[in-house]
């Protein structure tokens, strides 16, 4: 079951919450929408849900124009980021609403609606629980019966809104497993919401990245850590190291250093933007080498295998007025060779920087 | 509101007085504990007292004569229509003015609920010359509702008129935070789950209200067979065809029948206290449920 979005436009009064927004979701797929807040994605999953209209621009679900459609008619599966389980039924009862509010023709007996309810129940593993209440659930064990309950109505589409977003970390990661592993048993075209990068990277098929109501890039998770498309993506994903400066040909000045690059897109002069994961920078501590950029080393913080280093510029070297920051990341062997002290000078050479012009920034 | 503001307190009082950071020496507490107390005795308990002495000081047949009299009985009868009259329909009214205010965007949404206030913050008197002025016979509909021989002043509908005036707020002032508090998401998951508008309310929006809804009622229901100024305004006070309980209440006391006036009252005081079980039965309920949310 494929669900398209087309040129999508939604506004909130002078905000504009969606800005022409155009994707294809494939059949099967768990895809997410990751962004900041406010970057438009619940209004996304909304409109397709059919809780929010669109101001113009249309949704395809199975190849059928669903704009006109109302919510009850689209036979979505949605997951709220806090549960909404109805609060005065039990567990059975909130999975089993679904069916119990069908018209009568097309509505299962009682018999047939337990059946299946049990079964959905056995599924997120919660059958023990069906006679609870709600509130008598952990955090985790309300998002399952949420997601049962979304279930439930054999929906076309799932549709999960921040869904670990009110769990505490460790039960955060649990459930994110189990999530992956549920999708891959029930093959349902899923889109989940979240702001959380590392949780769209991990389960995730594809990942759209989202800015404000504009949509920056479309990949597979490692397309989009490796090769981020837009200024926005490279920070977003992951901690990031950026330079400011200017083009000579080949190089980047950034301040008194010149980095090389590989960009062919950037005009000579131009104002630019580079990009480096903390992984993609060296530290060289003789100071009499010519490459690389001047920094003062800051902190080195040791846990677990990598070491991250972090430092400032030098002072005066400040860029737009305000010193930079640098990460550098590397094997505990390495950092112990270097004997890194606070305060040290050293300089910093990236194996490989990004370079977009600095408007786009 | 009520139910649910002053049951959050209710745990943290042990939790004062074994806190020595929050708890007062004993003096002061006395002190506070005794000026208290002795408020709600000469305030509250002491009048109750005094309506059940008065009433059956000269006995109990004299009591029974003066509730089986015929015009109070007429006037237990009115009390009692306009009380079943006048709750249903707030019980209407208010719900939907809880719902448009706590589900809906739209202008004029902060007036609308300021108005709702309107019954409480105007004077009762002011409230029954209001329809005084509208319906009476000098009043803006006076001439036409004289040419089609329709009686609203000095009848019954001028009184369940006032009386749905003066208790307007109750459920609807019950309900709104009650429903602002629990936002639209159970909702949206029904609808998304195929409910019908119908269906949402009847299964979701409205256990949820449930028992705030029915301590609205109580409160309303209480409000309406005690309000004496506005239905004084607008009844006439005709013995046995416009006379509420309290109306009944004033006039026999006016005659110095005292005995039968404070039997009638006692009756009146009587519901009160219903009413009070009620409502504390329905917070026992409450808190219950509340306890278990948590």
């Amino acid at each position: 079951m494929s669900i398209q979005v087309k040129e999508i436009h939604k506004q909130f009064g002078e905000f504009v919450a969606l800005d022409q927004v155009s994707l294809d979701f494939p059949t099967g797929a768990l895809t997410a929408l990751l962004g900041p807040s406010g970057c438009g994605k619940t209004t996304l999953l909304r409109v397709i849900a059919g809780l929010e209209t669109a101001d113009s621009g249309r949704v395809i679900l199975e190849g059928e124009d669903a704009s006109d459609t109302h919510v009850r008619q689209r036979r979505v599966g949605f997951v709220f980021q806090h549960y909404a389980l109805f609060r005065h039924m039990t567990v059975l009862e909130n999975v089993a609403f679904g069916l119990r509010v069908k018209p009568r023709r097309e509505r299962p007996d009682d018999a047939e609606i337990r059946r299946r309810v049990h079964r959905l129940l056995d599924l997120v593993q919660l059958d023990a629980l069906a006679e609870r209440f709600p509130a008598q659930l952990s955090g985790g064990q309300r998002q399952r019966v949420a997601l049962a309950r979304a279930l439930a109505v054999e929906p076309r589409v799932l549709l999960l809104d921040e869904p670990f977003g009110a769990l505490d970390a460790q039960v955060r990661k649990e459930l994110r497993r189990w999530l992956r592993r549920l999708h891959d048993e029930l093959q349902v075209t899923s889109i989940f919401v979240t702001h959380d990068q590392e949780e769209a990277l991990e389960v995730a098929d594809r990942v759209v990245l989202m800015n404000r109501g504009r949509v920056e890039q479309v990949d597979t998770p490692a397309e989009v850590y490796e090769a981020p498309a837009t200024p926005f993506v490279y920070g977003f994903l992951g901690a990031v190291n950026v330079f400011h400066g200017r083009i000579e040909g080949p190089h980047l000045r950034v301040g008194e250093a010149t980095l090389p690059h590989e960009q062919t897109q950037v005009i000579h002069g131009a104002e630019a933007v580079a990009f480096s994961r903390p992984h993609e920078l060296r530290i060289v501590t003789d100071p009499d080498t010519p490459h690389g950029v001047a920094a003062v080393v800051e902190r080195v913080l040791i846990f677990g295998a990598d070491v991250r280093v972090e430092l400032d510029s030098l002072p005066g070297a400040a860029v737009r007025g305000e010193p930079a920051h640098y990460e550098v990341v590397m094997p505990r062997a390495q950092v112990d060779a270097l004997a890194l002290t606070r305060g040290q000078r050293v300089r910093l050479v990236p194996s490989q920087i990004r370079v977009f012009p600095s408007q786009a920034a | 509101m009520v139910a649910v503001g002053t049951l959050y307190g209710r745990g943290d009082a042990r939790r004062y007085e074994t806190n020595p950071a929050t708890r007062e020496t004993d003096w002061v507490k006395w002190l506070i504990l005794t000026a208290a107390l002795t408020f709600f005795l000469l305030f509250l308990l002491m009048p109750l007292i005094a309506v059940f002495t008065e009433a059956l000081r000269k006995g109990w047949l004299t009591y029974l004569t003066a509730i089986t009299d015929p015009d109070a009985l007429a006037s237990v009868r009115l009390t009692l229509l306009v009380a079943a009259i006048s709750v249903p329909v707030n019980l209407v009214f208010g719900v939907a003015a809880a719902w448009a205010i706590a589900k809906f965007e739209f202008r004029g949404k902060r007036f609308l609920t300021t108005l709702i206030d309107l019954p409480f913050s105007v004077s009762p008197v002011i409230a029954g010359l209001i329809f005084v002025l509208l319906f009476g016979a000098h009043g803006w509909f006076g001439a036409w509702l004289f040419a089609h021989d329709i009686k609203i002043i000095f009848a019954v509908p001028g009184i369940v008129l006032a009386t749905v005036f003066v208790t307007f707020p109750f459920v609807a002032r019950e309900l709104i935070p009650l429903m602002e508090a629990q936002g639209r998401e159970e909702e949206e998951a029904a609808v998304v789950l195929g409910a019908s508008g119908f269906q949402t309310f009847w299964r979701v929006t409205l256990p949820n209200i449930k028992w705030g809804l029915l301590y609205g009622v109580i409160l309303c229901n209480a409000r309406a067979m005690g309000e004496f100024g506005a239905v004084s305004v607008v009844s006439g006070h005709i013995r046995g065809q416009t006379n509420t309980m309290p109306l009944h209440v004033e006039i026999l006391y006016n005659e110095y029948n005292f005995a039968a006036a404070f039997a009638v009252a006692s009756l009146l005081a009587l519901l009160a206290l219903v009413t009070l079980g009620l409502k504390t039965f329905i917070e026992w309920k409450v808190e219950r449920g509340l306890r278990d949310t948590i």
